[in-house]
């Protein structure tokens, strides 16, 4: 135990005390263990109450026939009296003789992940009640776990309803055992256990010599008292993401808060991630006095010697110390969405006033928050309550910090149907020194713009998806399916066919075996460029030709796109059963020359990368066994050194 | 000025001004304490304003007037260097105090406000959609029917107009039980309902930032501040208010003030002597009674304020 800091009176506290830093305390819990007696007792003992709130609160008892309790004096809302649960996070404010406190209550239920997370982000410091009649249960120890994971160190637990079991000494150690095991195991400690009877006030602002006399610790609230505010962050390496570029009166600021460190009139600032530098000309605030520097905390607006091209989103920073940009990170991600977070799924990752698109490329483990075991990592979902620790790659880099060296740039929201949907802290990033190495910068390069950029970006490579086959053999259905399938799944893709070619590009060709050469060399040039521009091009050609197709892999080789041929293979006469546009009819009836199966040739390949039976695959098993290929080859490389 | 002394509002205990005086007052800039925390409190403003700015095209600011509008006028200007980017709305329920109309024209000149007045003129005169109910006003109805009416429904009307996606509010999380539930970014739909039951999540200052068509959302950039930190910060700025909110005589010779200002038939004066802001401070620091306790619609029966906020309003 440590040693009790001075009794503290209850009195009313002075005027002057105001002045002192607010702490934030979030008190968290199993649903049932006495967070809202506790609160509301301590609000009571503090004397923090506007006058006639109890009165108030006892005739609206009297008026329901319900016996007055403290919790009621958090729980205003009529429904929350009804049902004797908290419903949301509360923020209100109680004064000890130290300093004023802003007081949040998280639910306990397992369904109000969300509230108690919106409620504890923001908290300096954590109450976790315990009942010592039930013990350590499966919430006590989830709650524990997020504290950490929020990186709430400033925990003090309180063992409540002692009254419950005759204020036992045995009971409450075995309670404190248990739990500090717990604890352990995640790297949180306790500063203190407090046994506690909420209901009477014993030991939450005042001792209980007599019903707890081997208890000699402090009270809740004297721990509270021991807490330090937040650290400021003003001695961190600078970071200060942009919020916005205003025009106003002919000047262009540069507007945001500077999350970390500090900067002055005169600074060279990088700005990540396009690796921009410019020199702060000005601090700009309205109506304040002029300021050369700005430090941690303050909105502000700058203006820059050289007018560079500047953004929301983009991070300023030092060039010593500079935060790591990447598109691949590792997180631990706790997930409170209302559908599954899946794998491979495209979501709105949004850091400071940086927003990309991300999606978690892989599910390193999933953790059970209470036991702490880790789930089968085969699972290519991450659910409602889950905590996960995963690797995402989002479009275009994100300029982030490592969680335990800059919090606030080391956490981040995932968005799903327009509501934050889950956080991760960021962990394990490689740092490198933009002073020495300026060209590591993996994304931005002052040169040209090159198909892996695009790749990037699009996070997928350009390819041409080469369908050949017999008329009627299914490839311009097959192309459509894999076009919306492609499409669905946020790729770039466009279909080339006789319907858009033929009538532009190559309206001067016929059907004569050097016009069709020619058709299908045109046709390989075109999705050439499509695949070089980042577009995975289906093209859907009998193409008959065993040269012309070779032709057709080579140019698309030389321009480092990749040529994935597939052979849509069904047998003639099924082809000709089908005769989607009745040609094979007009051709047996000599209306159509040199057609190909009746007519003219049709050299199978002898190696394609993929065959699909359309006579004996459905369309769907068809279009999967070309999907299946392209995962493959098509994914952005895993991490791009340019 | 114009004489206001005849009107109803100032027969009772609050008396009018004299007819010279003008109803803006102008704090000297005095910072008392706890300047640290007001400048977290105006840098999160500032944070809250500037994200609404970027991520909602048809955004408004609603403005009653009063201590907490002047203080979101003064951060706008903060966070904009000087501009205001986005129209003002006042709520005119036709029941305002003169004075305080006088101020609205005064601050309009002085801020360069763009602003715009909305009456529901159907319920005032009894037309329309008000027909068979006849006029509404406090001469009629009762003090919920009049605030959901002449408050409420105009705003929807006007956001209807205006088809607005975002409100930059400024209530307060200390003023009432149910706005200490809020979020700074807080989602509405189409009918105005707020669902605090499932509220979206919000941290690490990650906010609600879009919403679908018809719908809005709420940006409270006042709701860390406490009345105090209001009182502290138009000090500090020196920060022009009305002067509605300080002590004057009334005919019994005890004396009162304005703690919170809205329509004159539901609004009551607090005892108090108060009558510079160093004093309101002083006063606040020792006060037992709450913000909102001489706004009558709020305390009409229980759970008054719960009901009208579940419909919208502010």
């Amino acid at each position: 135990m440590t040693t009790a800091p001075a009794p503290l009176s209850t009195s009313t506290p002075a005027l002057t005390q105001f002045g002192a830093a607010r702490l934030r305390v979030v008190f968290v819990g199993h649903v049932d263990h006495g967070k809202s007696t506790l609160i509301g007792r301590i609000f009571y003992d503090t004397k923090s109450l506007p006058e006639g709130k109890v009165e108030q609160i006892q005739n609206a008892c009297k008026e329901e026939g319900m016996e007055f309790e403290y919790a009621f004096l958090l729980d205003a809302l009529l429904e929350e009296q009804a049902q004797n649960i908290t419903i949301d996070t509360t923020q209100i404010q109680f004064k000890t003789d130290k300093r004023p406190y802003v007081i949040i209550d998280a639910p306990g239920h397992k369904e109000f992940l969300k509230n108690m997370i919106t409620g504890a982000a923001s908290a300096d410091a954590a109450v976790l009640l315990i009942a010592a009649n039930e013990g350590v249960q499966e919430q006590s120890r989830r709650h524990g776990y997020l504290l950490s994971l929020l990186g709430i160190s400033q925990v003090v637990v309180a063992v409540n309803k002692m009254d419950l079991v005759d204020f036992s000494e045995a009971r409450f150690n075995e309670v404190v055992t248990e739990y500090k095991a717990f604890l352990s195991q995640i790297g949180l400690e306790a500063r203190q256990f407090v046994p506690v009877s909420a209901r009477s006030g014993y030991n939450v602002d005042s001792a209980a010599p007599k019903e707890m006399p081997w208890y000699t610790g402090p009270t809740i609230t004297q721990m509270l008292d021991t807490f330090e505010p937040p650290k400021s962050l003003a001695e961190q390496p600078l970071r200060f993401p942009i919020q916005d570029v205003y025009r106003f009166d002919d000047r262009r600021i540069v507007a945001g808060r500077v999350e970390a460190g500090s900067l002055k009139v005169g600074d060279t600032l990088v700005f990540s991630p396009n690796n921009k530098t410019s020199v702060v000309a000005s601090i700009e605030k309205w109506n304040a006095e002029k300021a050369d520097t700005a430090v941690a905390g303050e909105s502000i607006g700058i203006t820059l010697t050289e007018q560079i091209f500047v953004d929301r989103g983009h991070v300023a920073s030092h060039d010593v110390d500079a935060p790591i940009e990447s598109n691949r990170f590792k997180a631990r991600l706790f997930w409170m969405g209302k559908r599954h977070l899946n794998v491979g799924e495209r979501y709105k990752l949004k850091l400071t006033t940086q927003e990309l698109d991300a999606e978690v490329v892989s599910i390193e483990k999933i953790i059970d928050a209470s036991t702490l075991e880790s789930a089968a990592s085969d699972r290519k979902y991450i659910a409602k309550n889950d905590v996960a620790e995963v690797t995402i790659q989002t479009r275009g880099a994100l300029v982030m910090d490592n969680a335990d060296r800059n919090a606030l740039m080391g956490r981040f929201v995932i968005v799903d149907n327009r509501q934050v949907a889950g956080g991760g802290i960021i962990f394990g990033g490689t740092y490198t020194d933009r002073s020495k190495v300026k060209s590591q910068n993996i994304f931005w390069s002052e040169g040209e713009v090159t198909s892996k950029h695009r790749a990037l970006r699009n996070g997928h490579k350009g390819a041409i998806v080469w369908l050949t086959g017999l008329s009627g053999s299914g490839k311009s259905t097959v192309s459509h399916a894999l076009e919306r399938e492609l499409f669905n799944s946020n790729h770039h893709t466009y279909i080339l066919d006789g319907d858009n070619v033929r009538h532009g590009l190559n309206s001067n060709l016929g059907f004569s075996p050097e016009d069709r050469t020619e058709n299908i060399r045109r046709v390989a040039e075109a999705a050439k460029l499509l695949g070089d521009a980042g577009v995975i091009v289906i093209t859907a050609f009998i193409s008959p030709y065993l040269a012309d197709r070779q032709r057709a892999r080579e140019i698309a080789l030389a321009g480092g796109v990749e040529f994935i041929e597939v052979f849509v293979d069904a047998p003639i006469e099924i082809c000709e059963q089908r005769d989607p546009k009745g040609l094979y009819k007009r051709a047996r009836a000599g209306e159509i020359a040199e057609f190909t199966g009746i007519t003219a040739p049709y050299e199978a390949p002898v190696r394609p990368e993929i065959t699909v039976h359309t006579d004996r695959q459905s369309l769907g098993e068809s279009v999967a066994t070309i999907l299946e290929f392209l995962k493959s080859r098509l994914h952005a490389e895993e991490s791009f050194e340019i | 000025m114009p004489d206001h002394r005849d009107h109803p509002a100032y027969q009772r205990l609050y008396p009018a001004l004299a007819p010279d005086e003008p109803a803006v007052f102008f704090p000297q800039k005095i910072s008392r304490e706890d300047a640290e925390h007001l400048d977290a409190l105006e840098a999160q403003s500032v944070y809250l304003i500037r994200e609404a700015f970027h991520h909602f095209k048809n955004i408004c600011m609603p403005w009653s007037m009063g201590k907490d509008s002047n203080v979101l006028i003064w951060l706008s200007k903060k966070a904009f260097f000087g501009h205001i980017p986005y129209p003002l709305l006042h709520i005119d329920t036709t029941y305002e105090f003169p004075e305080m109309l006088d101020y609205r024209n005064w601050a309009v000149q002085h801020h360069n406000l763009n602003l715009i007045v909305k009456i529901n003129e159907d319920a005032r005169a009894g037309r329309g959609d008000y027909a068979t109910r006849g006029p509404i006003g406090f001469d009629t109805a009762d003090p919920i029917t009049c605030t959901h009416e002449l408050k409420t429904v105009a705003l929807q009307q006007v956001m209807a107009e205006h088809k607005w996606d975002a409100l930059i509010t400024g209530i307060r999380r200390d003023e009432d039980s149910t706005r200490a539930k809020e979020r700074y970014f807080s989602p509405r739909t189409k009918d105005f309902e707020w669902d605090y039951k499932d509220q979206p999540p919000e941290f690490w200052n990650q906010f609600t930032t879009s919403c679908a068509p018809g719908e809005h959302v709420r940006v409270q950039a006042l709701l860390d501040w406490s009345e105090r930190d209001i009182w502290l910060y138009i000090q500090r700025e020196g920060i022009p208010i009305p002067k509605m909110y300080f002590a004057r005589t009334a005919p019994n010779g005890n004396r009162y003030r304005f703690r919170s200002l809205g329509d004159w038939p539901i609004s009551n004066p607090a005892e108090s002597e108060a009558d510079t802001i160093d004093k309101i401070i002083d006063e606040l620091a020792t006060t037992k009674t709450s913000e909102r306790a001489g706004r009558a619609q709020d305390h009409h029966e229980r759970n008054a304020m719960q009901k009208l906020r579940a419909k919208g309003f502010m």
